[in-house]
Protein backbone atom coordinates (compact mmCIF):
# COMPACT_ATOMS: atom_id res chain seq x y z
CA UNK A 1 0.00 0.00 0.00
CA UNK A 2 2.66 2.41 0.98
CA UNK A 3 4.77 1.45 -2.55
CA UNK A 4 1.49 2.14 -4.57
CA UNK A 5 0.97 5.54 -2.57
CA UNK A 6 4.60 6.79 -3.32
CA UNK A 7 4.48 5.69 -6.87
CA UNK A 8 1.11 8.13 -6.90
CA UNK A 9 3.04 10.78 -5.43
CA UNK A 10 5.63 10.76 -7.75
CA UNK A 11 3.42 10.91 -10.78
CA UNK A 12 1.37 13.73 -10.00
CA UNK A 13 4.62 15.74 -9.04
CA UNK A 14 6.06 14.44 -12.25
CA UNK A 15 2.59 15.76 -13.89
CA UNK A 16 2.47 18.93 -12.36
CA UNK A 17 6.01 19.23 -12.91
CA UNK A 18 5.94 18.85 -16.83
CA UNK A 19 2.93 21.60 -16.79
CA UNK A 20 6.14 24.10 -16.40
CA UNK A 21 8.52 22.75 -19.04
CA UNK A 22 7.80 25.41 -22.51
CA UNK A 23 5.88 24.54 -25.36
CA UNK A 24 6.13 26.68 -29.04
CA UNK A 25 2.85 27.22 -29.85
CA UNK A 26 1.74 26.87 -32.99
CA UNK A 27 -0.21 30.68 -33.38
CA UNK A 28 -0.02 33.83 -35.76
CA UNK A 29 -2.05 36.75 -36.06
CA UNK A 30 -1.78 37.52 -39.95
CA UNK A 31 -2.34 35.32 -42.62
CA UNK A 32 1.09 35.93 -45.27
CA UNK A 33 -0.05 36.69 -48.71
CA UNK A 34 1.85 33.64 -50.18
CA UNK A 35 -1.61 31.53 -48.48
CA UNK A 36 -2.89 28.89 -50.79
CA UNK A 37 -6.13 30.47 -50.23
CA UNK A 38 -5.31 34.18 -51.20
CA UNK A 39 -3.22 33.01 -53.83
CA UNK A 40 -5.61 30.58 -55.51
CA UNK A 41 -9.44 31.04 -56.53
CA UNK A 42 -10.44 28.05 -53.75
CA UNK A 43 -14.29 27.69 -53.67
CA UNK A 44 -15.59 28.53 -50.04
CA UNK A 45 -17.21 24.98 -48.93
CA UNK A 46 -13.31 24.25 -49.97
CA UNK A 47 -11.59 26.56 -47.98
CA UNK A 48 -13.75 25.94 -45.10
CA UNK A 49 -12.79 22.05 -45.89
CA UNK A 50 -9.34 23.05 -46.01
CA UNK A 51 -9.53 25.15 -42.18
CA UNK A 52 -11.31 22.47 -40.43
CA UNK A 53 -9.46 19.47 -41.76
CA UNK A 54 -5.55 20.61 -42.39
CA UNK A 55 -4.68 23.76 -41.32
CA UNK A 56 -4.47 23.24 -37.84
CA UNK A 57 -0.91 21.00 -38.62
CA UNK A 58 -0.38 22.33 -41.94
CA UNK A 59 -0.13 26.54 -41.40
CA UNK A 60 1.23 28.40 -38.87
CA UNK A 61 -1.80 28.81 -36.89
CA UNK A 62 -3.62 25.99 -34.45
CA UNK A 63 -6.80 26.15 -33.24
CA UNK A 64 -5.82 24.95 -29.60
CA UNK A 65 -8.48 23.47 -27.61
CA UNK A 66 -7.99 23.78 -23.59
CA UNK A 67 -7.37 20.35 -23.08
CA UNK A 68 -4.88 20.54 -25.97
CA UNK A 69 -2.48 23.06 -23.64
CA UNK A 70 -1.51 19.95 -20.92
CA UNK A 71 1.28 18.03 -20.96
CA UNK A 72 1.66 15.57 -22.33
CA UNK A 73 -0.87 16.22 -24.97
CA UNK A 74 1.23 19.37 -25.62
CA UNK A 75 4.03 17.79 -26.36
CA UNK A 76 2.50 15.02 -28.91
CA UNK A 77 0.42 18.01 -30.86
CA UNK A 78 4.04 20.25 -31.33
CA UNK A 79 5.79 17.34 -33.18
CA UNK A 80 2.74 16.18 -35.31
CA UNK A 81 2.16 20.14 -36.07
CA UNK A 82 6.09 20.22 -36.77
CA UNK A 83 5.88 17.53 -39.08
CA UNK A 84 2.99 18.37 -40.60
CA UNK A 85 4.41 21.74 -41.28
CA UNK A 86 7.57 20.67 -42.84
CA UNK A 87 5.69 18.80 -44.96
CA UNK A 88 3.05 21.45 -46.23
CA UNK A 89 2.47 24.20 -45.14
CA UNK A 90 -0.40 26.28 -46.74
CA UNK A 91 0.29 29.73 -45.66
CA UNK A 92 3.59 29.53 -47.47
CA UNK A 93 2.34 28.05 -50.62
CA UNK A 94 3.38 30.55 -53.11
CA UNK A 95 6.55 30.61 -52.00
CA UNK A 96 7.15 26.66 -53.58
CA UNK A 97 8.20 27.28 -57.30
CA UNK A 98 5.35 25.41 -59.85
CA UNK A 99 7.40 22.17 -59.51
CA UNK A 100 7.30 21.84 -56.36
CA UNK A 101 3.37 22.81 -55.98
CA UNK A 102 2.70 20.51 -58.37
CA UNK A 103 4.53 17.61 -56.40
CA UNK A 104 3.08 19.07 -53.52
CA UNK A 105 -0.88 18.78 -55.12
CA UNK A 106 0.01 15.18 -56.02
CA UNK A 107 0.52 14.45 -52.66
CA UNK A 108 -2.56 16.18 -51.13
CA UNK A 109 -4.29 13.86 -53.75
CA UNK A 110 -2.99 10.84 -52.81
CA UNK A 111 -2.92 11.22 -49.46
CA UNK A 112 -6.61 12.61 -49.00
CA UNK A 113 -7.61 9.42 -51.57
CA UNK A 114 -5.65 6.57 -49.71
CA UNK A 115 -7.64 7.94 -46.02
CA UNK A 116 -3.99 8.63 -44.42
CA UNK A 117 -5.05 12.26 -44.34
CA UNK A 118 -6.46 13.69 -42.05
CA UNK A 119 -4.57 11.75 -39.11
CA UNK A 120 -6.76 9.02 -37.08
CA UNK A 121 -5.61 10.42 -34.24
CA UNK A 122 -7.01 14.11 -35.43
CA UNK A 123 -10.52 12.68 -36.56
CA UNK A 124 -10.76 10.96 -33.21
CA UNK A 125 -11.12 13.95 -31.53
CA UNK A 126 -12.76 16.27 -34.61
CA UNK A 127 -14.94 14.35 -36.15
CA UNK A 128 -15.65 16.89 -38.37
CA UNK A 129 -12.47 17.09 -39.79
CA UNK A 130 -13.06 13.30 -41.53
CA UNK A 131 -13.62 13.67 -45.17
CA UNK A 132 -17.26 11.89 -46.61
CA UNK A 133 -16.93 10.33 -49.80
CA UNK A 134 -18.66 13.42 -51.08
CA UNK A 135 -15.91 16.06 -49.96
CA UNK A 136 -13.25 13.88 -50.35
CA UNK A 137 -13.98 13.60 -54.37
CA UNK A 138 -14.76 17.12 -54.41
CA UNK A 139 -11.71 18.27 -52.94
CA UNK A 140 -9.31 16.33 -54.89
CA UNK A 141 -10.84 17.09 -57.71
CA UNK A 142 -10.06 20.53 -57.02
CA UNK A 143 -6.33 19.82 -56.35
CA UNK A 144 -5.74 17.91 -59.25
CA UNK A 145 -7.69 20.72 -61.72
CA UNK A 146 -5.22 23.32 -60.10
CA UNK A 147 -1.92 20.98 -60.60
CA UNK A 148 -3.13 20.54 -64.44
CA UNK A 149 -3.24 24.36 -64.47
CA UNK A 150 -0.08 25.09 -63.36
CA UNK B 1 68.69 62.53 -66.21
CA UNK B 2 68.56 60.83 -69.30
CA UNK B 3 69.21 57.21 -67.23
CA UNK B 4 66.04 58.21 -65.15
CA UNK B 5 63.71 58.52 -68.46
CA UNK B 6 65.02 55.30 -70.15
CA UNK B 7 64.93 53.54 -66.64
CA UNK B 8 61.01 54.13 -66.63
CA UNK B 9 60.52 53.38 -69.89
CA UNK B 10 62.17 50.18 -69.40
CA UNK B 11 60.17 50.01 -66.05
CA UNK B 12 56.79 51.10 -68.15
CA UNK B 13 57.47 48.59 -70.86
CA UNK B 14 58.52 45.45 -68.43
CA UNK B 15 55.16 45.99 -66.32
CA UNK B 16 52.98 46.39 -69.79
CA UNK B 17 54.24 42.75 -70.95
CA UNK B 18 54.25 41.06 -67.64
CA UNK B 19 50.91 41.78 -66.95
CA UNK B 20 50.51 41.09 -70.80
CA UNK B 21 51.84 37.97 -70.38
CA UNK B 22 49.84 37.20 -67.28
CA UNK B 23 46.32 37.72 -69.05
CA UNK B 24 47.74 35.12 -71.67
CA UNK B 25 48.39 32.95 -68.98
CA UNK B 26 45.47 33.32 -67.65
CA UNK B 27 43.14 32.87 -70.81
CA UNK B 28 45.26 29.68 -71.68
CA UNK B 29 44.01 28.23 -68.04
CA UNK B 30 40.48 29.10 -68.46
CA UNK B 31 40.36 27.44 -71.66
CA UNK B 32 41.74 24.32 -70.83
CA UNK B 33 39.42 24.11 -67.65
CA UNK B 34 36.98 24.29 -69.93
CA UNK B 35 37.81 21.49 -72.28
CA UNK B 36 38.69 19.56 -68.97
CA UNK B 37 35.11 19.84 -67.81
CA UNK B 38 33.48 18.65 -71.46
CA UNK B 39 35.72 16.06 -71.32
CA UNK B 40 34.72 14.45 -67.74
CA UNK B 41 31.27 16.19 -68.31
CA UNK B 42 29.44 16.62 -64.58
CA UNK B 43 30.79 13.45 -62.35
CA UNK B 44 28.42 15.21 -59.45
CA UNK B 45 25.53 14.41 -61.96
CA UNK B 46 26.66 11.06 -62.74
CA UNK B 47 26.57 10.19 -59.59
CA UNK B 48 22.92 10.82 -59.09
CA UNK B 49 22.06 9.25 -62.26
CA UNK B 50 24.03 5.81 -60.90
CA UNK B 51 22.25 6.15 -57.64
CA UNK B 52 19.00 7.02 -59.49
CA UNK B 53 19.07 3.43 -61.56
CA UNK B 54 20.34 1.76 -58.59
CA UNK B 55 16.45 2.47 -57.09
CA UNK B 56 14.93 1.89 -60.55
CA UNK B 57 16.84 -1.66 -60.60
CA UNK B 58 15.63 -2.42 -56.72
CA UNK B 59 11.87 -1.08 -57.89
CA UNK B 60 12.08 -3.70 -61.18
CA UNK B 61 12.80 -6.33 -58.44
CA UNK B 62 10.33 -5.50 -56.34
CA UNK B 63 13.07 -4.85 -53.24
CA UNK B 64 11.26 -2.22 -51.11
CA UNK B 65 14.33 -2.46 -48.80
CA UNK B 66 16.86 -1.81 -51.60
CA UNK B 67 15.25 0.79 -52.63
CA UNK B 68 14.98 2.69 -49.43
CA UNK B 69 18.94 2.14 -49.15
CA UNK B 70 19.31 3.54 -52.90
CA UNK B 71 16.90 6.11 -52.11
CA UNK B 72 18.97 7.18 -48.97
CA UNK B 73 22.17 7.66 -50.98
CA UNK B 74 20.58 9.15 -53.43
CA UNK B 75 19.63 12.03 -50.60
CA UNK B 76 23.16 12.37 -50.59
CA UNK B 77 23.92 12.93 -53.79
CA UNK B 78 21.19 15.35 -54.12
CA UNK B 79 22.61 17.23 -51.83
CA UNK B 80 26.41 17.36 -53.10
CA UNK B 81 25.77 18.29 -56.02
CA UNK B 82 28.04 21.60 -57.43
CA UNK B 83 25.75 24.13 -59.37
CA UNK B 84 28.39 26.78 -59.63
CA UNK B 85 29.82 25.60 -63.18
CA UNK B 86 26.68 26.15 -64.67
CA UNK B 87 24.79 29.90 -65.73
CA UNK B 88 22.83 31.85 -63.67
CA UNK B 89 19.45 30.72 -65.26
CA UNK B 90 20.83 26.50 -65.19
CA UNK B 91 21.78 27.41 -61.62
CA UNK B 92 18.03 28.70 -61.04
CA UNK B 93 16.30 25.58 -62.80
CA UNK B 94 19.12 23.20 -60.97
CA UNK B 95 18.42 24.39 -57.61
CA UNK B 96 14.50 23.83 -57.73
CA UNK B 97 14.73 20.44 -59.88
CA UNK B 98 17.19 19.25 -56.97
CA UNK B 99 14.54 20.22 -54.20
CA UNK B 100 11.96 18.72 -56.04
CA UNK B 101 13.76 15.19 -56.37
CA UNK B 102 15.15 15.51 -52.73
CA UNK B 103 11.94 15.25 -51.41
CA UNK B 104 10.58 12.59 -53.69
CA UNK B 105 13.73 10.45 -52.79
CA UNK B 106 13.55 11.30 -49.21
CA UNK B 107 9.85 10.24 -49.03
CA UNK B 108 10.79 6.69 -50.99
CA UNK B 109 13.34 5.86 -48.47
CA UNK B 110 10.44 6.14 -45.29
CA UNK B 111 7.29 4.17 -47.97
CA UNK B 112 6.48 0.80 -48.82
CA UNK B 113 6.45 -0.13 -52.50
CA UNK B 114 3.58 1.27 -53.87
CA UNK B 115 4.07 4.72 -51.96
CA UNK B 116 7.67 4.69 -53.55
CA UNK B 117 6.65 4.14 -56.60
CA UNK B 118 4.74 7.13 -56.54
CA UNK B 119 6.95 9.26 -56.15
CA UNK B 120 9.51 7.09 -58.66
CA UNK B 121 7.11 8.79 -61.07
CA UNK B 122 7.76 12.49 -60.47
CA UNK B 123 11.93 11.79 -59.37
CA UNK B 124 12.44 10.17 -63.05
CA UNK B 125 10.77 13.57 -64.37
CA UNK B 126 13.10 15.51 -62.33
CA UNK B 127 15.81 13.15 -62.79
CA UNK B 128 15.08 13.62 -66.80
CA UNK B 129 15.39 17.45 -66.05
CA UNK B 130 18.78 17.62 -64.42
CA UNK B 131 19.96 15.13 -67.05
CA UNK B 132 19.11 17.87 -69.79
CA UNK B 133 20.96 20.47 -68.07
CA UNK B 134 23.88 18.76 -67.13
CA UNK B 135 24.21 16.21 -69.81
CA UNK B 136 25.70 12.87 -69.46
CA UNK B 137 28.78 10.64 -70.77
CA UNK B 138 25.88 7.48 -71.29
CA UNK B 139 23.67 6.91 -73.28
CA UNK B 140 20.71 6.83 -71.73
CA UNK B 141 16.82 5.30 -73.19
CA UNK B 142 13.76 6.90 -71.47
CA UNK B 143 11.12 4.23 -71.38
CA UNK B 144 7.61 4.51 -71.11
CA UNK B 145 4.29 2.35 -69.48
CA UNK B 146 0.87 3.65 -70.63
CA UNK B 147 -0.80 1.73 -67.85
CA UNK B 148 0.59 2.61 -64.58
CA UNK B 149 -0.91 6.11 -63.34
CA UNK B 150 -1.75 7.05 -66.86
CA UNK B 151 1.26 7.12 -68.71
CA UNK B 152 4.93 7.09 -66.32
CA UNK B 153 8.06 6.88 -67.73
CA UNK B 154 11.41 5.96 -66.34
CA UNK B 155 15.47 6.21 -67.56
CA UNK B 156 17.51 3.30 -68.33
CA UNK B 157 21.07 2.61 -69.22
CA UNK B 158 19.97 -0.13 -71.31
CA UNK B 159 17.63 -0.71 -74.31
CA UNK B 160 15.87 -3.84 -72.92
CA UNK B 161 12.85 -2.60 -71.44
CA UNK B 162 12.36 -3.18 -67.50
CA UNK B 163 9.19 -2.11 -65.70
CA UNK B 164 10.28 -0.14 -62.24
CA UNK B 165 6.58 0.83 -61.67
CA UNK B 166 4.96 -2.90 -61.58
CA UNK B 167 7.71 -5.07 -61.02
CA UNK B 168 7.57 -8.69 -61.35
CA UNK B 169 3.57 -8.60 -62.25
CA UNK B 170 4.73 -7.09 -65.96
CA UNK B 171 8.22 -7.12 -66.08
CA UNK B 172 8.81 -6.30 -69.27
CA UNK B 173 5.69 -4.21 -70.33
CA UNK B 174 6.68 -0.37 -71.87
CA UNK B 175 9.21 0.73 -74.93
CA UNK B 176 11.82 2.82 -75.56
CA UNK B 177 10.36 6.68 -75.79
CA UNK B 178 13.48 8.25 -76.65
CA UNK B 179 17.50 7.69 -76.43
CA UNK B 180 19.40 10.48 -74.40
CA UNK B 181 23.04 11.09 -75.47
Amino acid sequence: MKAVKIIAWIALIAFVVIQFFPVDYNQSETVPDTDFMLVNDVPSDIQNKLQVSCYDCHSNNTQYPWYSKVQPIAWFLEGHIKEGKAELNFNEWDSLSSRRKASKLRSIVKQIENGEMPLASYTLIHKEATFSEKEAQRVVKYMENLKDSL
Amino acid sequence: MKNLKISVIVMLLLTVSFTNAQEKEKMNHDHNHNKMMDMKGDTKAEAILSDYFSLKDALVADDSEKAVEASTKLVASLKAFDESNYTAKEQKELTDIIEDATEHAEHISKSEIAHQREHFKVLSRDITDIVAITGTKNKLYQQFCPMYDKGSAWLSTKEEVRNPYYGSRMLKCGKVQKTIH
